[in-house]
C-alpha cells in the first residue's frame, strides 16, 4: 500500500463518518461523532509521527506521502496528495480543533446533522491542507464554504442568516480572483511545456513575466485575503465569529481562516517568489494597520466573542507581516504562529462558548467577578489569554517572537509599529479578563457551576499544547522552518549568525 | 435533369427518428377513437431517444472511424461535436417527457399534441445541429421555434400562458426575419450559403463588399443572440419562462441552448475565422452584458421562473465565452457546459413543476420557504440542484464552469474571465439565498406537494448526474474533448 493512502484515509475518512452519522440510527450522536474524529485524530498522528521530511527527495521541499493520480487530464484536473513540515502542522491542528470541537460543545437541536456538517468541514480542510495541486486546493477550499454556511446559519445566533450568506459571498467573490489566477498560470505552464496541469511542482517551474505574477498575486491576496481576513478585507469576520455556534467560530478562526494564510504561503508567497518584493510594502502595512485596528477594536469590543474575532484579526496581521518579510525565520514563525493561533483561538471561543452556556449571553458587561464561582474556568482562561498576549513559557511567545525578529531585519519600521500590538493585546485582554472575572460575583454571576469534566478533557490537550509548544517549540519548528528553508529562495534565508546562506 | 443528391442515412437518422416519432404519433391521435393518454406520447419519446443514442453510438464509431462526413449536397454534417450535441438533446428531450407527462395528467390537459411539438421541435434542434448550410440552419431553427411557440402558448386558460405565446413569437419572428436577412446578405459577399463554402470562399478570395459581409454576419449574430436570450436581446425570456407552461420552459432552457449554440460556433468559428476582427468585439459586449444582466437582475426577482430565467441567461453568458474564446479548448468548454447543464435544468424546472401545483401558478419565491423542512427529500435535492447551477465543487457545475473559464484565460483575455467569475459570484448570491429560503423554519405553506414517479426519476437522474459526473470527472470531459477534436 502506498503511503499516500494515509493522507487519501485523511481526506475521505470524514466524508464517511459524515455519510455513516446521517444513516446510523444510535443513541448518541454525539458519542459516534467523538469517536469518528477520534479516529480522524489518530490518523493525523500517526501521518505526524511517520512524516520523514528529511529523509524526502530534494526539489520536493520536504514533502513525504506524495502522490499524483491525473483525473480529468483535458482540464488537467489531478488528485496529487503530499505533506511537507507546513502542511504536516495544519493536519494535526485540523484534527485536533474538531475532535474537540465536536467533543466540547453540543448542538442545540438536530445534533445528526450539525455532527454531520462538521465532519464534512473537517474533510474539506483536510483535502485543502494535504493537496499538492492548485485546482484541487481551490476545489476543497470551495468546499468548506457549504458546511461552514449551513452550520453558521442553522445553528447560530440571531443574525446568523446574514453573517453566513455575509461570509459566503465575501469568500466566493474572492475566490473567483484564485481561480482566474490559478487557470493563468496553468495555461502559461502549458504554452511552455504542453501539459496542462495545475501542480504545485510544475506551476512553480513556470516562468512568467514579473508584472504577471505581481497580478496573480494581487488575485491570489484578495481570494485569500478575505478568508484569513486581512484588513480590509475582514469586514465579513466579526459578525461570522459572533454569530456562528461555538464550534463553527472555533472552526472559522482556528482552521480555516488558516487556509487562507497557508495558501498564501504556499500557491502565493513559495510559488510566486518573484512577486513578493513588489507587492511586500503593500501588504506588510496592510498588515500592521490590521494588527493596530484590531487590537483598538478588541479594546473596545462589548461582547466577548467579537473580541476574540478582532483579536484574531490582530494576530492574522502578524501572521501576514511573517509571511512577505522575505525572511524565511520570519515565515516559519508565521507557520508556527499558525498552529499556535489555532490552538489559542480554539481555546478561546470553548471557554465563551461555556461561558454563554451558562450565563446565556457574552456580553462583558453582564459578567462579573467570575473567579470566585469558576476558579478553574478562570485558571484556564487566564493561561489561554497570557500565550495569547505572548508571554515567554507559553506557545504564543516564540512564533510572536520569530515573525517579529525575522521582519526586523529585512523591514525594521514595519516590524517596530507591529511589535506596539504585542502591547495592546495585553491591554485588550487583561482588561476583559478584569471586567469578566475579577470584582465581586452577585446574582446570575455567583451561581454558575465550574468547568465540567467534559469541558476539562477537551481543553485539557489545548493547554498542553500550548505549554509545550511554549516551552520546547523545536518539536513543531523544526519541521516548519526545515520546509520553508527549502521552498524560499535563497536570499530570504539565513542561518545563525545572520548570514545569507 | 435534376440530379438527385446522394444521401448518407446514418447522418440523418436522428432527425428521422424524433420527425417520424411525432408523425406516427399525430397519425395515431388523428386515427384513434380515444385522447391517447399522456404516457403514450413520454414513452414514444424515450424510445425515439434510445434509438437515437443508439444510433449515436454508430455515428461516433463511424466519424472516429472515417471523420467527419458532408452529405445530401454538402447540406449536412455529421461530425463529433453534431454526435455529441444530438446525444445532448436526445437525453434532453427524454426527461422533459416525463415532466411533461406529469404535468399534463396533474392538470388533466387532453393533449396528444403536446408530444408530436415537443418531438418535432427536438428534431429541428438536431438538424440545427447538424446543419452546414445557413439554408438548413434556417430550417432547423423554424422547425424548432414553430413547436415551441405553441407549446408556450399551450396552456389556453391562462392569460400568461397566452401573454408569452405571444411575444415570444413575435420577438422570435422578428429573430427569424434577422437571420434570414443577415443569410441573405453573407450569401450576396460570398455567393454561398454553405458553411464550409464560405470559409473556402473567405479563405480564399479578398472580399469585395466587407460591408456586406459585416452586416450579414453582425445580423446573424444578434439573431442566434435573441435565440439563446443573451444580452441585451433577452428581454423576451423572463417574461416567457415564467409564462410557458413549467415542463416546457425546461425544455426550452434546455435544448434552444444546444441547437444556438451550434450554428453559432460553426458559424463563427468555422466559416468566418477570418472575420474575427469583425465580430469579436460585438460577441465581447454580447458575452458580458449577459453575464451582467443574468447575475445582477436576477438579484431582484420575487418568481423562481424569472429567477431561474436570469440564471438561464447567465449560463448562457457563460457557454459564449467559451465560443469567445474559440479554439479547440473554448469548443470543449462550451460543449461541456451544455452537456451537464441539461440535465441539471430539467430537473430544475421539473420541481418547480411538481412545487407550482395544479394549474401551474404557485411560482412565488414564498413558495419554497422551508420547502426542505417539509419535503427533505425534495426541498434537498433543489438545494443541490441550485448549488450546482451556482458551481459547487466536486459537480459538473463546478467544471463547466471551469472548462470554459480556463478556455478564456487561455484565449480570450483575463478581464472577461474576472468579470465572468464577479457574475458568478453575484448570482451566487441569489441561488444561495434561495437554498437558504428552502431550509427556513417559518413555512407559511404547510401543504406537502405530491412527487409523481416520473418526474421524481427526472430529478434524481438530473440531480445525481451532476454528482456523479462532478466526482468521476473523467469520461465526459474526455466525452467532449474527443467530440471537439473529430471536428472537420
Amino acid at each position: 500500500m502506498h503511503s499516500s493512502w494515509w493522507l487519501n484515509a485523511l481526506i475521505v475518512w470524514p466524508f464517511v463518518a459524515a455519510g455513516l452519522i446521517a444513516v446510523l440510527r444510535v443513541s448518541s450522536v454525539k458519542f459516534l461523532a467523538v469517536a469518528f474524529a477520534a479516529i480522524e485524530a489518530a490518523i493525523a498522528v500517526l501521518v505526524w509521527c511517520g512524516y520523514r521530511g528529511n529523509l524526502a527527495v530534494s526539489g520536493t521541499g520536504g514533502a513525504d506521502y506524495v502522490s499524483h493520480t491525473w483525473w480529468a487530464r483535458s482540464l488537467g484536473l489531478a488528485h496529487s496528495v503530499g505533506v511537507d513540515g507546513i502542511s504536516l502542522l495544519m493536519v494535526v491542528l485540523t484534527a485536533i480543533v474538531a475532535l474537540l470541537a465536536l467533543a466540547g460543545t453540543t448542538a442545540a437541536h438536530h445534533e445528526r446533522s450539525y455532527s454531520a456538517w462538521l465532519l464534512i468541514l473537517v474533510g474539506a480542510s483536510m483535502g485543502a491542507f494535504v493537496t499538492r495541486d492548485l485546482m484541487e486546493f481551490f476545489l476543497f477550499f470551495e468546499l468548506t464554504l457549504i458546511p461552514s454556511y449551513f452550520l453558521i446559519s442553522r445553528w447560530g445566533g440571531k443574525d446568523a442568516t446574514r453573517a453566513a450568506l455575509k461570509f459566503f459571498i465575501y469568500t466566493l467573490f474572492g475566490s473567483g480572483f484564485l481561480l482566474v489566477g490559478a487557470i493563468y498560470l496553468a495555461v502559461r505552464h502549458y504554452d511552455q511545456t504542453g501539459i496542462l496541469s495545475f501542480d504545485y511542482a510544475a506551476l512553480h517551474g513556470t516562468v512568467i513575466t514579473t508584472a504577471a505574477s505581481v497580478w496573480v498575486m494581487v488575485g491570489f491576496l484578495i481570494a485569500f485575503g478575505v478568508k484569513s481576513p486581512l484588513w480590509p478585507l475582514h469586514t465579513w469576520s466579526p459578525l461570522a465569529y459572533a454569530e456562528a455556534p461555538t464550534a463553527g467560530s472555533m472552526m472559522l478562526s482556528a482552521i480555516l481562516a488558516k487556509l487562507g494564510t497557508y495558501g498564501l504561503l504556499r500557491f502565493g508567497v513559495l510559488m510566486l517568489p518573484g512577486a513578493v518584493p513588489h507587492v511586500a510594502p503593500y501588504v506588510l502595512t496592510l498588515a500592521v494597520v490590521g494588527i493596530l485596528y484590531g487590537s483598538a477594536l478588541a479594546a473596545v469590543s462589548k461582547d466577548l466573542k467579537r473580541l476574540v474575532a478582532y483579536s484574531s484579526l490582530a494576530q492574522v496581521g502578524f501572521i501576514m507581516l511573517g509571511l512577505f518579510s522575505q525572511s524565511a525565520t520570519a515565515i516559519s514563525g508565521s507557520v508556527l504562529l499558525m498552529f499556535n493561533h489555532g490552538v489559542i483561538t480554539a481555546a478561546f471561543f470553548l471557554l465563551i462558548g461555556g461561558l454563554e452556556k451558562r450565563r446565556g449571553t457574552s456580553l462583558i458587561s453582564d459578567l462579573r467577578g467570575l473567579q470566585g464561582p469558576a476558579p478553574v474556568l478562570a485558571g484556564i482562561f487566564t493561561v489561554v489569554m497570557l500565550a495569547s498576549i505572548g508571554v515567554p513559557g507559553l506557545s504564543g511567545f516564540i512564533s510572536e517572537y520569530l515573525v517579529l525578529a525575522g521582519t526586523f531585519a529585512t523591514h525594521p519600521w514595519w516590524s517596530v509599529v507591529a511589535t506596539t500590538g504585542v502591547i495592546f493585546a495585553a491591554l485588550y485582554l487583561l482588561w476583559a479578563y478584569q471586567r469578566v472575572f475579577h470584582g465581586l460575583a452577585e446574582g446570575e454571576n455567583a451561581q454558575i457551576t465550574d468547568a465540567t469534566t467534559a469541558e476539562k478533557i477537551a481543553l485539557a490537550p489545548l493547554i498542553a499544547l500550548i505549554v509545550v509548544l511554549g516551552i520546547y517549540p523545536q518539536v513543531a519548528l523544526s519541521r516548519a522552518s526545515h520546509s520553508v528553508n527549502s521552498q524560499a529562495p535563497a536570499t530570504w534565508v539565513t542561518d545563525s549568525t545572520g548570514q545569507v546562506k | 435533369m435534376i440530379h438527385a443528391p446522394s444521401i448518407h442515412y446514418l447522418t440523418i437518422l436522428p432527425e428521422l427518428i424524433f420527425l417520424g416519432a411525432s408523425f406516427a404519433l399525430l397519425l395515431a391521435a388523428g386515427l384513434n377513437r380515444k385522447v391517447l393518454s399522456a404516457t403514450t406520447g413520454a414513452v414514444l419519446t424515450t424510445v425515439a431517444g434510445i434509438a437515437t443514442l443508439v444510433v449515436n453510438f454508430f455515428q461516433w464509431h463511424d466519424v472516429s472511424t472515417h471523420g467527419a462526413t458532408v452529405t445530401i449536397a454538402k447540406a449536412v454534417i455529421q461530425d463529433g461535436f453534431s454526435v455529441v450535441a444530438t446525444g445532448v438533446i436526445a437525453v434532453g428531450s427524454m426527461l422533459s417527457a416525463w415532466v411533461m407527462r406529469d404535468y399534463l395528467a396533474r392538470d388533466r390537459h387532453r393533449a396528444t399534441e403536446f408530444f408530436v411539438l415537443a418531438l418535432s421541435a427536438a428534431a429541428g434542434a438536431i438538424l440545427m445541429v447538424q446543419a452546414n448550410d445557413l439554408i438548413v440552419v434556417f430550417l432547423g431553427l423554424e422547425i424548432l421555434s414553430l413547436g415551441l411557440y405553441v407549446l408556450v402558448g399551450f396552456d389556453r386558460r391562462r392569460s400568461g400562458s397566452n401573454e408569452a405565446a405571444l411575444k415570444y413569437f413575435l420577438l422570435g419572428g422578428f429573430a427569424s426575419a434577422l437571420f434570414i436577412y443577415g443569410a441573405a446578405l453573407l450569401y450576396g459577399a460570398t455567393g454561398t450559403t454553405s458553411l464550409t463554402g464560405i470559409s473556402y470562399f473567405l479563405s480564399a478570395n479578398a472580399v469585395l463588399r466587407p460591408g456586406l459581409l459585416a452586416a450579414g454576419a453582425i445580423l446573424l449574430l444578434v439573431a442566434l443572440a435573441f435565440k439563446v436570450a443573451a444580452a441585451p436581446f433577452h428581454m423576451w425570456s423572463p417574461d416567457t419562462y415564467e409564462g410557458a407552461p413549467t415542463p416546457v420552459t425546461g425544455f426550452m432552457a434546455a435544448i434552444v441552448k444546444v441547437g444556438a449554440l451550434a450554428v453559432l460556433l460553426r458559424l463563427f468559428l468555422m466559416s468566418l475565422p477570418t472575420q474575427t476582427d469583425l465580430w469579436h468585439p460585438v460577441l465581447y459586449v454580447i458575452v458580458i452584458a449577459t453575464l451582467v444582466v443574468g447575475s445582477l437582475v436576477g438579484l431582484v426577482q420575487r418568481n423562481i421562473k424569472r429567477l431561474l430565467a436570469y440564471s438561464s441567461i447567465n449560463h448562457a453568458g457563460f457557454i459564449l465565452l467559451g465560443l469567445f474564446a474559440g479554439g479547440a479548448r473554448g469548443v470543449q468548454g462550451s460543449l461541456y457546459y451544455l452537456m451537464t447543464y441539461v440535465p441539471v435544468v430539467i430537473a430544475t424546472f421539473a420541481i418547480v413543476t411538481v412545487v407550482g401545483g395544479r394549474g401551474d401558478t404557485n411560482h412565488d419565491l414564498t413558495a419554497y420557504r422551508g420547502l426542505a423542512r417539509r419535503q427533505p427529500v425534495l426541498g434537498g435535492t433543489l438545494a443541490l440542484l441550485l448549488l450546482v447551477q451556482a458551481g459547487a465543487p466536486f459537480t459538473t457545475g463546478f467544471f463547466a464552469k471551469l472548462s470554459v473559464i480556463t478556455a478564456a484565460v487561455s484565449d480570450g483575455g483575463v478581464v472577461v474571465s474576472v468579470i465572468a467569475m464577479a457574475a458568478a459570484a453575484a448570482a451566487g448570491y441569489y441561488y444561495l439565498r434561495t437554498v437558504l429560503s428552502l431550509f427556513a423554519a417559518d413555512d407559511p405553506f404547510g401543504e406537502p406537494v405530491a412527487v409523481p414517479v416520473g418526474s421524481a426519476s427526472v430529478i434524481a437522474l438530473g440531480a445525481s448526474s451532476a454528482v456523479i459526473f462532478g466526482v468521476w470527472t473523467g469520461p465526459l470531459v474526455a466525452l467532449a474533448h474527443h467530440a471537439t477534436l473529430l471536428l472537420p
